[in-house]
């Protein structure tokens, strides 16, 4: 049995100085639900994620009472492929019909702060400043330029391309394209990664509605489907954020090993895919998971990235909204903005954004602490 | 008079004249890892035993925290006072990279493959004037 995609919604990224995470959430699910023609009463079953915008199930407060089981999933960043992965399994196991999916999330301003007991480790780790997850990704990205003959200019590039992307999508948070100059002449936040090469912890809120494939065309006459969903964790030896040490030994990272299962799933391979969204924390992050997910050789990026394989119009479209670097990262809200962002591609909803040529195959990927990958692949 | 404590016990051989980073390896797969932990990592063993990883490694990669933690960060700086300090994964003899904090803080400083020794250095001063000491590591020349 196949999943389909019948409804996406957004509540848009970046700062909703009025609303609540859990009315962003809600935002987004009315969207999703009217995009599918259904209401909140058809919804048989929820799952959803935030972590700071409250616990998901008490959307219904905001929704209404109508019974339905309704899951909380909490996975860090890849807690949207997450959710999404467990309204797959739901319907697959054919238990269920329809349900929604959401995410959604309102962050203090500034960097994330994670406690050290809430990750298994001891108060001198955070004490002494070593438990930030903008160290992790210049620190990875760092030996990964060393190993596969990276520089910076391939950083700016992604950047670069992230905030002209941005600026094509209404939605965006960042909405103003960035020169290379500008970014190349950003402050140093950790070496080699520059200001304008992090993403910023934002709110907003997305969802979808899924629902068993035999009867979308019931729902609605453009379904997407929904051909693989999988989610995997850290193997001995791969480099991970918040890791007091390493092993000597190199393992694939978990994106390497959730990719693969997907693409399994899927029948495809890397190839068959014409547009993907993949973890843009920061710009090394994006250059370092185009090799893990299979779509290049690891230092292939460099050349890629100058020769403008990555955007909107190259045979790699690569975070066709700007990612996680123009639309900020609401934690809970970020993977299913990726599969919405997939889904617009797919109907060529994507305005002056749209990938050319009637993309067929999509591909979602999003990273987390403490290393955790989920992997999604859409088709017309 | 202040005392120098180690901030978290178990960490380093604390007071030594040669301290040590202290880890834990697996008797089943000989696996290290630092801090020290009961289980191991890698193979799922309960076996494991405290041992002396080192007092000098290779850097592994690096890089420059360049603004003031927010909390749990806890030193004695103020934003006014605080120095941007270098963190970077040092290769120990004991076989196992240790996350460490660097004392150099400029990227002309630091480079992979460096030689790198361990030093105990006082971070901060608890409420009872005793120094918490921490273990960091500093450049000892090329490998
Ligand atoms: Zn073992």
């Amino acid at each position: 049995m196949d999943v389909a995609i019948i409804g996406i919604g957004l509540h848009r990224f970046g700062r909703s100085p009025d609303m609540s995470g859990m009315q962003q959430g809600a935002s987004a699910v009315r969207a999703a639900l009217a995009d599918a023609d259904l209401s909140w009463a058809d919804m048989q079953f929820a799952y959803g994620g935030s972590q700071d915008g409250g616990n998901a199930d008490s959307l219904v407060n905001e929704l209404g009472l109508t019974g339905l089981q309704f899951t909380n999933i909490w996975n860090g960043c890849a807690t949207g492929g997450s959710s999404l992965h467990a309204a797959y399994s739901a319907i697959k196991s054919g238990e269920y019909d329809v349900g929604v999916v959401v995410g959604f999330d309102k962050h203090p301003r500034g960097a994330f702060n994670p406690q050290p007991k809430e990750w298994g480790l001891d108060d001198w780790y955070g004490e002494t400043g070593l438990m930030l997850t903008t160290q992790f990704f210049a620190l990875k990205t760092q030996r990964y330029m060393h190993d596969h003959g990276i520089t910076e200019d391939a950083l700016i590039r992604v950047s670069e391309k992230a905030f002209t992307n941005g600026s094509l999508t209404p939605t965006a948070w960042r909405q103003q394209a960035l020169s290379y100059e500008e970014i190349a002449n950003s402050m140093m936040v950790s070496d080699p990664l520059r200001k304008y090469m992090f993403c910023s912890p934002a709110e907003g809120g997305a969802a979808l509605i899924v629902c068993n494939a035999d009867k979308a065309h019931q729902y609605c006459s453009n379904p997407l489907f929904l051909k693989a969903a999988a989610v995997r964790t850290r193997h001995y030896g791969s480099f991970e954020v918040f890791a007091p040490s390493q092993a000597m030994q190199v393992a694939d990272a978990p994106t390497v090993t959730a990719s693969k299962a997907a693409f399994e799933q899927a029948g495809i391979g890397p190839e068959d895919v014409d547009v993907m969204q993949l973890q843009d924390t920061d710009s090394g992050t994006e250059i370092m998971h185009m090799a893990e997910n299979g779509f290049c050789e690891h230092g292939e990026q460099e050349k890629l990235l100058r020769e403008g394989a990555t955007g909107i119009n190259g045979r790699l479209p690569i975070n066709t909204d700007g990612g996680c670097l123009a639309n900020g990262e609401p934690v809970g809200a970020s993977g299913l903005r990726q599969v919405y962002e997939v889904c617009v591609q797919l109907r060529g909803e994507g305005g002056a954004r749209q990938v050319p040529n009637e993309p067929k195959v999509g591909y979602t990927h999003v990273y987390g602490a403490p290393g955790i990958s989920g992997v999604n692949i859409i088709t017309k | 008079m202040s005392n120098q404590i180690a901030l978290h016990e178990g960490l380093f051989t604390w007071p030594s004249s040669k301290p040590q980073l202290l880890g834990s390896r697996c008797t089943q797969c000989a696996e290290a890892a630092f801090p020290a932990q009961p289980d191991c990592r890698s193979c799922g063993s309960r076996d494991t035993t405290i041992v002396e990883l080192g007092d000098h490694g290779i850097l592994w990669t690096w890089t420059i925290q360049t603004f003031m933690p927010k909390q749990p960060y806890h030193s004695d700086e103020t934003p006014e006072t605080f120095r941007p300090y270098g963190v970077g994964y040092v290769e120990m003899p004991g076989g196992v990279r240790v996350e460490a904090r660097l004392q150099a803080n400029s990227p002309d400083q630091l480079e992979i493959g460096m030689l790198m020794k361990l030093d105990i250095i006082p971070f901060r001063t608890d409420e009872n004037g005793d120094q918490k000491m921490t273990f960091s590591f500093s450049s000892a020349g090329k490998a």
